[in-house]
């Protein structure tokens, strides 16, 4: 009998990956983490200084790294937490509401043809308007402090969370849903035990890009009305002609969102390792 | 003619779907009848309704004529003692093996006791996966995930298997393997077993009898007793009394698909 015949394969080691050494050096520097985009970061900043000072551009056009390094300290340390703090908070109170709101939506729009037919289209609505267009009308109607800036956040990031999650949700093979029917079990569980975790990649992808969106909406809130914030601080510099400043508060922003961003990636990579995808991270 | 022993029966059953281009006939008049621990292979075109004679048996849905029975009683919701294996193993890709065979314990009575693990590997080792209780889905070939969706349906003890083209996503050779792995487990442990395929060898090797259903809207063609005593092997086909069966049943499906 050949019942087992498909055991041995299991259990014979993975392969191992070919030693370093025998590569060509393209290969290896191109396997070698961080080093190639550290590299090139490096040598636009090169570029970029070398490049504004050659041919004097002027600081309100491009201000070379330099200036923008200066940039940073024009400001105090406590300062610039002031302003990370405000726009982290808004961003990430937004994003948590656009997850809380999103989830039961979701669920709904998975499991009720009734709800899909009637809420979707106005979400799409919601969707469309032009926040930027309609924030001054929020920050008017729910005052200048937190809870209008969570609403705009939310308004720009819940949409792809939305999205995202009813579509993991209804990718659930029917095979599954069909033996959860078959043991009788209440819809509850269903959906915590089988269709919620058999969505987790498709919430994550929703969930990265939302992180992003989340911080854009921060800070759309701040230009607005606000008196601390990134934003805030970026809107005051330029208005003051002091560009370089603005600049430095580009790239306090940028790496706010970078690491929000590598935070969602690495709590899918950490908690919920199988539901990336097989070939690589 | 049903009766009180049987373990399955379909009487004059037919089935109707309203679907977006209309009704849709998908089984009619169906008269078959599984006696207690008989292995049934049902054999058909694509789209004929076997999978729908599943679903029947299974509670899953309703027929919209006659009746469907299991153990005498007509079928109205899905019962505990019909495990199912589909043709895609459909496990949970984040649970491990151990997890994936006691989660029928888990998502109907929403915990696990040790009894339910201890008996979890009890069934993880008949069905030959000892040592793989903590690897997930996704590290197993296709054979031995379907291992792992038989041991989930066993899991309750069912006395009726349901399996819906099981082995189909496999390979040949570990198709036929699967197949033998699975009359070792019926005879270990008899069952009534309705067994949906494709193929027609595997069919006759397998089951006792072979109900052939025609064309949408299916209809059983044929309900043959497998000329062949058991225990069987990969040589229990070469007879020449064997191939003339085959190839009987060969003619009534490729028939069909002309007519
Ligand atoms: N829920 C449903 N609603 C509408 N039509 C359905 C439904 N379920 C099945 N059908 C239709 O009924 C027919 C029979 O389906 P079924 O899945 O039982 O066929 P099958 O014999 O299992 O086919 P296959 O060999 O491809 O698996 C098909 O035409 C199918 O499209
Ligand atoms: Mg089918």
């Amino acid at each position: 009998m050949t019942a087992q015949a498909d055991i041995p394969a299991e259990k014979a080691p993975p392969a191992k990956p070919a030693p370093t050494e025998r590569l060509p050096l393209a290969e290896r520097l191109i396997r070698t983490p961080v080093l190639l985009p550290a590299l090139t970061f490096i040598l636009i900043l090169l570029l970029w200084e070398f490049g504004t000072r050659l041919f004097n551009v002027p600081s309100y056009v491009l201000p070379a790294p330099s200036r923008i390094v200066e940039g940073f300290g024009v400001v105090s340390f406590g300062r610039w937490m002031e302003h990370v703090w405000s726009t982290l908070r808004v961003a990430l109170l937004g994003y948590l509401v656009s997850i809380a709101v999103s989830l039961p939506i979701a669920v709904g729009l998975s499991k009720s043809r009734f709800l899909s037919r009637s809420l979707y289209p106005l979400l799409v609505v919601i969707q469309s308007v032009p926040v930027v267009a309609v924030a001054p009308i929020i920050i008017v109607v729910l005052g200048t402090d937190d809870a209008p800036r969570i609403v705009i956040t939310f308004m720009i990031s819940f949409f792809p969370l939305v999205v995202s999650m009813t579509t993991g949700l209804m990718a659930t093979p029917p095979e599954l849903i069909e033996l959860s029917r078959s043991l009788r079990a209440p819809v509850r569980r269903e959906i915590t035990q089988i269709r919620l975790p058999y969505a987790t990649p498709y919430i994550f992808s929703g969930l990265k890009i939302s992180i992003t969106l989340s911080v854009i909406g921060a800070v759309v809130a701040e230009f607005v009305a606000a008196e601390v914030g990134i934003g805030y601080f970026i809107q005051f510099s330029t208005s003051m002609f002091r560009l370089p400043q603005a600049w430095a508060g580009l790239a306090v922003l940028l790496v706010m969102s970078l690491a929000l961003f590598q935070a969602v990636n690495l709590t899918q990579k950490y908690f919920f390792p199988w539901s990336l995808p097989k070939d690589g991270r | 003619m049903s009766t009180e022993t049987d373990a399955i029966s379909f009487a004059d059953v037919g089935q109707t779907f309203l679907t977006d281009n209309g009704p849709l006939t998908a089984l009619s008049g169906v008269n078959v009848n599984l006696r207690r621990h008989e292995f049934v292979a049902v054999l058909g075109p694509s789209g004929c309704g076997k999978s729908t004679l599943l679903r029947l048996t299974a509670g899953l849905i309703k027929p919209t004529e006659g009746t469907v029975s299991v153990f005498g009683h007509p079928v109205s919701q899905p019962r505990d003692d019909i495990g199912i294996v589909f043709q895609q193993a459909t496990l949970l890709p984040w649970a491990t093996v151990e997890d994936n065979v006691v989660f029928p314990a888990k998502h109907k009575r929403g915990r696990v006791s040790a009894k339910d693990r201890a008996h979890a590997r009890e069934i993880i080792a008949t069905c030959g996966l000892a040592g793989f209780e903590e690897r997930l889905p996704g590290e197993l070939s296709g054979g031995m995930q379907q291992r792992v969706g038989i041991a989930r349906a066993l899991f309750l003890n069912p006395d009726i298997l349901l399996m819906d083209e099981p082995f189909s996503a496999l390979d040949a050779l570990t198709r036929d393997a699967m197949g033998f792995e699975l009359l070792r487990l019926w005879q270990a442990s008899p069952k009534t077993v309705l067994f949906i395929t494709h193929s027609i060898p595997e069919a006759v090797i397998l089951a006792d009898r072979v109900v052939v259903m025609s064309e949408r809207p299916g209809r059983v063609i044929e309900d043959l007793k497998v000329p062949l005593g058991r225990p069987r092997d990969e040589s229990s086909l070469r007879s020449v009394e064997m191939q003339d069966f085959l190839a009987h049943l060969r003619g009534l499906l490729i028939k069909d698909k002309v007519a």
